[in-house]
C-alpha cells in the first residue's frame, strides 16, 4: 500500500528514511545553492579588496527591515513544516490555511524590499552607486525573485492541500515545494548577516 | 489539532532560530564590541547553524537517506568555510 510517508524500507540494521519530495526538486534545491554559495564568496573577494567602502555603504542599509524580514521568512517556514505534518497526521484541512500564513509571510517580506529598494532609489542609490550596491541590489533582488516563484509554489501547494484526495504523487508535490521555501528562506539566513551585519 | 502539531522539537528549533537571528543582529550592531571581525565570524557560524537546523528539521533531512543528507552536510561544511576563509583572508 502506499502512504503519505513514502518511506524508503530500510535493509536490516540500517534506519527508516524518507525522501522529502521528488529527486528534480533536490537537483534544483541543490543548484540554486551552489549557485548563491559563488555569489557568497563573490561579494566577500570584492568586500575584502574595498573594505572601507564596503563597511561605510553597509551602515545606510536598514538591519531593522532586515531582521523583520528575517523572522517573517523563518516563521512562513514554521507554518509551511506545519502544514505539511498536519497533512500527515490526518488534519488536512489546517494545511491551506497554514501555507496561506506561509504566502502572507512572503507578501510581508516583498512589502518590506519595497520600502527598502524605494528608501535607497529616494536617496538616489542605485546599483551604479558603488560595488557595494551593486552586490546588494543584485543578491537581495535574485533573492526576492526566488520570493516571487516560492510565493507561487505556496499557491500551488495550497491549492493541492485544498483537495480532498491526497494521493501520495500529490503529497510529493507538496513536501518538494516546502522544501523549496524552506531553501528561500535558507539563503536568507546567509545572505541577510553577509550584507548587513558582517564588518571588520 | 494545531496546539498539539505545535507542541512539537521543531517548534522550539524555531524559537532556536528566532534566538539566533536576534542574536546576530545584536552582536552585528553592537556598538561596544572591541573586534568586530571576531563578532563577524561568530556571526557567520551562527548562520550556518541555523542553515543546518533549518535543513535537518523543516526540510526534514534529518530523516531523509545517507546521500542527501551527506550533501546538504558537505555543503554547510563547504560554504562555512570559504566563506570564513573569504572574509578573513580577502
Amino acid at each position: 500500500m502506499t502512504t503519505l510517508r513514502n518511506v524508503v524500507s530500510p535493509s536490516k540494521g540500517k534506519r527508516e528514511t524518507h525522501l522529502p519530495g521528488e529527486e528534480g526538486v533536490w537537483v534544483l534545491i541543490f543548484g540554486d545553492m551552489l549557485l548563491f554559495g559563488v555569489f557568497f564568496a563573490t561579494f566577500l573577494f570584492y568586500r575584502g579588496r574595498e573594505p572601507g567602502l564596503f563597511t561605510e555603504s553597509q551602515t545606510h542599509l536598514s538591519v531593522t527591515i532586515g531582521i523583520i524580514n528575517t523572522l517573517l521568512l523563518l516563521t512562513s517556514s514554521l507554518f509551511v513544516v506545519t502544514g505539511v505534518r498536519a497533512i500527515r497526521q490526518g488534519a488536512q484541512k489546517l494545511a491551506p490555511a497554514l501555507f496561506f500564513g506561509a504566502f502572507l509571510c512572503g507578501a510581508g517580506f516583498g512589502f518590506d524590499k519595497y520600502i527598502e529598494y524605494s528608501e535607497k532609489i529616494s536617496h538616489g542609490i542605485t546599483p551604479g552607486t558603488n560595488n557595494f550596491f551593486m552586490y546588494y541590489f543584485i543578491l537581495t533582488g535574485l533573492h526576492m525573485f526566488h520570493v516571487l516563484i516560492g510565493m507561487g509554489v505556496l499557491t500551488f501547494m495550497i491549492v493541492q492541500a485544498r483537495k480532498p484526495d491526497m494521493t501520495a504523487r500529490r503529497f510529493g508535490y507538496v513536501e518538494g515545494g516546502a522544501c523549496f521555501w524552506h531553501m528561500v528562506d535558507l539563503l536568507w539566513i546567509v545572505l541577510f548577516p553577509l550584507i548587513y551585519l558582517v564588518r571588520s | 489539532m494545531l496546539a498539539t502539531l505545535l507542541r512539537n522539537r521543531i517548534t522550539a528549533v524555531w524559537f532556536v532560530l528566532i534566538a539566533g537571528a536576534l542574536m546576530s543582529t545584536d552582536l552585528g550592531t553592537g556598538h561596544g564590541i572591541s573586534s568586530h571581525q571576531a563578532a563577524s565570524v561568530v556571526i557567520i557560524m551562527v548562520a550556518f547553524i541555523k542553515v543546518f537546523l533549518v535543513g535537518m528539521y523543516f526540510m526534514e533531512l534529518r530523516e531523509a537517506p545517507n546521500v542527501l543528507r551527506g550533501v546538504f552536510c558537505g555543503y554547510c561544511l563547504l560554504v562555512f568555510s570559504v566563506v570564513t576563509g573569504m572574509f578573513l583572508l580577502a
